[in-house]
């Protein structure tokens, strides 16, 4: 069984978001992601300052096995990318709900997530 | 979905099990990485037991394989020797690659890939009729492969009297122990054993060489390992529009013996070759992965097996090039041309890194 954190919101394609009280987010994939896509050994990571749209593709964690998009739950504005995934790319597995982190983001609306309950009846 | 007789011991050891060509088959039993290198510093095991076993016996089996394989089953001149061959069809395009074994006599057994069995064996069949020879699916047997520099050790160990019987074969040469059949072959760059046996005695074995500190490996690091020891994949690096002379196999076709008219032989005579198989080590970031686009000295190729390395801790990839392609290449990751060089592979034997 995947772990799924009470304490934060999910999407469909398995990104979790974090709300952390002062309009900005912190994102990264879930465990659940991290599991089927096994080993990873490279995160590609947006810059500081990107605006991206809701849906677009805007990080990329590949494993061994294979290349797997990461999407924006919202319109939003990359604050910070976690720049150890650069050497440490295996934290998005030993660690996917802290230290393997992707990116902070500032957004005006993120209200239409889903919560760790019915994530997990996704999952099932 | 098929099961091998190890199918339950890959379940209760955590196994991801995975759809191979309708074998339900362990793609790892939690990091892909931690298994490739365990291969390559110690001792890992693989069921193979999806690959498929033909035997072949009768006064014309020699004959008929010396029609059917573009290598020369002829070099098999003592008892359990090995031989790598691709199988042609007429216009010279590979229909499987294949290790077949000289067993004694007139007797020869062949491994092919689980993906073409049934081709594999309409094929064989179709080519048959004029010999005198019985050709037999053998469907009773599991494949273990025991790879890695500590393999054949703790092969020794765990099962009695292999030392005794294998202790001094030779790479790729097989020999039978019982029920056994024991080839110093495989396809990781490392030394080891693939063991053929009953499927009866397979968990039980499985089991011995579990005791014996050997830890079981599944179908991803097999295809990591592959990669970097240069060995090619049916289905990625050749296949049935590919010529043998087009995917770096040439030194796998015969052609010294002119009165051998093997199946292929006249379209190959009549080829000129335009394309190879490279290595390319990508110099930028991100992975390589399989199709992405290559852009050389000499045109356009296409990346036929990319990976991550995790021996060279890089991504590294086979490829098809324009023939002559050197030097420095670029490939199409995502929307970004990333720099990469052509190497000679393998990439990696024996623990090294080669390149």
């Amino acid at each position: 069984m995947s772990e799924i954190r009470q304490d934060r919101q999910y999407t469909k394609t398995h990104e979790w978001i974090l709300n952390n009280g002062d309009g900005t987010y912190t994102l990264g994939i879930s465990d659940h992601a991290q599991s089927l896509l096994g080993d990873m050994v490279y995160i590609e990571l947006p810059n500081e300052g990107d605006m991206v749209s809701k849906t677009d593709e805007f990080c990329v964690v590949e494993s061994v096995k294979a290349a797997s998009g990461v999407f924006a739950p919202v319109d939003l504005e990359v604050l910070a990318v976690n720049e150890a995934l650069e050497d440490t790319p295996e934290l998005a597995n030993t660690s996917c709900y802290d230290e393997g982190w992707l990116v902070r983001f500032r957004s005006d609306e993120i209200e239409s997530l889903m919560d760790a309950t019915t994530y997990s009846n996704l999952l099932d | 979905m098929k099961h091998t007789p190890l199918y339950q011991v890959h379940i209760d050891a955590g196994g991801k099990m995975v759809d191979f060509s309708g074998w339900e088959m362990p793609l790892n039993y939690g990091s892909q990485i931690s298994e490739h290198h365990q291969v390559r510093t110690q001792a890992g095991m693989f069921d193979v037991s999806h690959m498929s076993v033909v035997d072949f016996k009768g006064v014309d089996s020699k004959i008929f394989l010396q029609n059917l394989l573009a290598n020369d089953v002829d070099k098999l001149k003592t008892r359990g020797r090995a031989l790598y061959s691709c199988m042609l069809n007429e216009t010279g395009g590979v229909i499987d690659d294949l290790i077949v074994y000289h067993q004694d006599g007139e007797n020869y057994r062949m491994v092919t890939n689980a993906s073409t069995r049934d081709k594999d064996l309409a094929w064989i069949n179709a080519q048959a009729n004029d010999f005198n020879l019985s050709i037999s699916p053998m469907t009773d047997l599991a494949i273990i492969a025991v790879q890695g520099r500590s393999a054949r050790e703790k092969v020794f160990i765990a099962i009695p009297g292999v030392e005794e019987i294998c202790g001094g074969l030779k790479p790729f040469n097989a020999t039978n122990l019982g029920g056994l059949f024991i080839a110093r072959t495989g396809y990781t760059g490392e030394d080891g054993f693939e063991i053929i046996l009953p499927k009866k005695s397979a968990e039980f074995t499985w089991k011995r060489l579990l005791e014996a500190g050997v830890k079981p490996c599944g179908l991803g690091a097999r295809d990591t390992l592959r990669i970097e020891a240069g060995m090619s994949l049916y289905g990625a690096e050749m296949d049935e529009k590919t010529s043998p002379l087009e995917a770096a196999l040439g030194w796998s076709v015969d052609f010294s013996n002119p009165q051998r008219d093997f199946i292929g032989r006249g379209a190959l005579e009549n080829q000129t070759p335009t394309k190879t198989i490279v290595g390319v080590i990508l110099q930028g970031k991100g992975v390589i992965r399989n199709h992405q686009k290559i852009e050389t000295n000499m045109g356009e190729g296409e990346v036929t097996s990319g990976t991550f390395s995790p021996t060279m801790d890089q991504a590294i990839a086979l490829a098809k090039v324009p023939k002559d392609a050197h030097g420095l290449v670029k490939i199409k990751i995502r929307n970004n041309w990333v720099s990469a060089k052509i190497v000679k592979p393998p990439f990696v034997r024996n623990g090294e890194i080669l390149v």
